[in-house]
């Protein structure tokens, strides 16, 4: 793949917006933008700086770049031997033809999976904000040894734990419906941690005011605590969602039906099947990573506080 | 988890002790302990009552499966103590998931630990376009793994002619590698490990840059006066030691999600002995042979391990000092 570097001008969409970048090295070196003049040797680090971001840069659209120039060429141009940069014609027409062809069922797809990313997402606010201000902020004396037995989840991935989880949706009857993919998933451990730290810290003087004036701990974390938490609740929906839409073990041990097969499931299942048009899988994966690459491209300086402040996903 | 570690020590002991004192404000109301107690089970009592039901029983079902024989049947009645694992620690299928994940782990944490760094470290030493380059690094990280999946293997390393590998290859005369399908040498491994560094990288990039904005600018400053040479010796002696706790938590997080392989090893390579890594084992056992009492003791095995891995890390590394 590095081999794609060698030919960096004419490759991949986004190589013209990394142009400018080049031409500011220079820029960088006038004296009159910087309080100190660049040394020889600094100019050079920035131009080597550049050089291996733009190497990388490259790199990394290349798989964005594949599936739309996949996704828009017709299947004998997908596996021509003749590989070209671009299809010779874009065939916008693959977008109905995914849309309404039953095989793929892209649109049940979406569906499922936007239902079980909203309600996981919702589910785990809830649940994990309520436990964690309870952890944090009510004086109960036995939160602590709680608080414990809920830090031991924490060291027991879920994904180690699929096959008991299976049985016990099994024992529910759960397989194949709705409320098994997404039940087990609304009760995280990590989730409710990261509320309890958050809560540990939020300005005690706001609710007790509250309290005072008569709210009781109910009304107090509805009416005060909640609205204060506006942006750290924001950054908790939006990892719990991302990590949700990317979810495929959990969906496909229970989701054994193409009906209830989330855009990842469905994905994975009709990449093994030999009678899938390429063009339709490929533009189908585009369908599928368009939400979230949506959500990172505007809500991108949100989403790297937020990564970098609580840290982690899963 | 990593920052369960990092914070717990300093954190929870003296904060709970500091919300214990709230006891005065809430009395003060009249309220008696009896409130208190019914308020927090308001508040924790539905979330403990799911992590019941959905990790502790779990996790008791699998202990006691994991010691029974339990094919095709999920209440098992023959006990059969160790057998399981006696079995699966046997030289076969579930050793060789193990050593498959040593061999994904061996590639997968360094190189994305040191590439997620040198990215952070070039971005933050940049003026121009910074923001362009951190989103076409991290923009990856909102791909789920089936979808890069699906990209590397039926576009990248599809082992025929139209794959861009085997076309840029062609460009220096070299002929198609069959990517997926050769064993010596074991040339899956660059498909498996470039689709994880793709979707990853980017994440823990993140990660080091928020520890490099956190370095006071004055350790820099000193360090010139000192006459240390800007480049790799400030970068050795001042960023690296203070970028210790964000490196501990990286590796850790490395460590955990490498375990946790599945999603690209069951859609590049399906149930291929090739590389199998223990969920994927796992998963056929558990649901493909319906064989609960041996899935049930590879979990518990690989539980085990995770555990081990991230205490002895924490030990070694010291989280508490960790804690900022």
């Amino acid at each position: 793949m590095s081999i794609e570097s060698t030919s960096p001008g004419t490759s991949a969409p986004g190589t013209s917006t990394v142009q400018p970048p080049r031409g500011t090295v220079v820029a960088d070196g006038k004296p009159a933008r910087r309080h100190r003049p660049l040394t020889g040797a600094q100019i050079a680090g920035q131009f080597v700086r550049y050089l291996i971001l733009i190497i990388a840069a490259v790199l990394f659209l290349v798989p964005f770049y594949l599936i739309l120039r996949n996704g828009l060429a017709s299947d004998p141009e997908i596996t021509s031997p003749r590989w070209t940069l671009f299809p010779e014609q874009l065939h916008w027409e693959n977008f109905g033809e995914l849309f309404s062809d039953k095989a793929v069922n892209i649109l049940g797809g979406l569906r499922v999976s936007a239902i079980v990313a909203v309600l996981q997402t919702i589910g785990q606010l809830l649940f994990s904000s309520m436990a964690g201000y309870g952890l944090a902020r009510i004086p109960y004396k036995h939160a602590n040894k709680i608080f414990y037995a809920t830090l031991v989840t924490l060291m027991i991935p879920a994904a180690v734990t699929f096959i008991p989880t299976f049985l016990i949706v099994s024992q529910l009857r759960w397989v194949n419906t709705l409320q098994g993919i997404i039940v087990p998933t609304l009760f995280s451990g990590f989730t409710t941690f990261l509320f309890r730290q958050y809560f540990l810290n939020f300005p005690k003087e706001l609710e007790e005011a509250a309290r005072v004036d008569g709210l009781g701990w109910f009304g107090a974390f509805i009416r005060v605590v909640v609205p204060n938490s506006l942006a750290f609740f924001s950054a908790i929906a939006v990892i719990t969602f991302i990590n949700s839409w990317n979810a495929f073990l959990w969906p496909l041990v229970i989701g054994q039906d193409s009906s209830m097969w989330t855009v990842q499931v469905a994905l994975s299942t009709l990449m093994t099947a030999q009678t899938i048009n390429l063009h339709e899988l490929f533009l189908a994966a585009a369908v599928a990573i368009a939400p979230l690459v949506l959500v990172f491209l505007f809500l991108q300086r949100y989403l790297v506080q937020g990564v970098a402040e609580t840290g982690l996903k899963g | 988890m990593a920052a369960v570690n990092a914070v717990e020590p300093s954190g929870s002991r003296g904060r709970v002790g500091g919300s214990a004192g709230t006891i005065g404000p809430a009395g003060r109301k009249g309220r008696g302990l009896r409130g208190v107690t019914g308020a927090f089970w308001l508040f924790v009592g539905p979330f403990l009552l799911g992590l019941l039901i959905f990790v502790y029983i779990p996790i008791i079902w699998s202990v006691v499966l994991s010691f029974s024989q339990a094919q095709n049947t999920v209440t098992p009645s023959t006990w059969v103590g160790l057998a399981n694992y006696i079995d699966l620690l046997k030289p076969g299928p579930f050793l060789d998931s193990l050593i498959d994940f040593c061999i994904f782990a061996i590639f997968i944490v360094p190189l994305t630990f040191v590439l997620s760094l040198l990215l952070a470290v070039l971005l933050n030493r940049i003026r121009i376009a910074r923001a362009f380059f951190r989103s076409v690094f991290f923009i990856p990280t909102a791909c789920s793994y089936v979808v890069a999946s699906m990209i590397w293997k039926l576009s990248i390393f599809n082992g025929v002619r139209f794959g861009l590998a085997n076309t840029v290859l062609s460009w220096f005369g070299i002929d198609n590698v069959a990517w997926l399908a050769t064993p010596s040498p074991p040339l899956y491994w660059v498909a498996i490990v470039t689709a994880r560094l793709w979707l990853q990288v980017g994440f823990y990039m993140i990660l080091f840059i928020a520890g490099l904005q956190r370095i006071s600018p004055q350790l820099y400053e000193a360090a010139e006066v000192d006459g240390a040479k800007p480049g790799w010796q400030v970068f050795r002696y001042i960023t690296f030691p203070q970028l210790r706790a964000t490196s501990v938590a990286v590796l850790l997080l490395l460590f955990i999600a490498a375990f946790q392989a599945f999603d690209e090893f069951f859609n590049l390579m399906g149930n291929s002995s090739l590389a199998r890594p223990p969920l994927v084992y796992l998963y056929y056992t558990a649901l493909g042979n319906q064989d609960f009492g041996r899935g049930s003791a590879g979990a518990v095995i690989l539980a085990l391990l995770i555990m081990i891995v991230s205490l002895a890390q924490g030990k070694l590394f010291g989280f508490g000092k960790a804690a900022e």
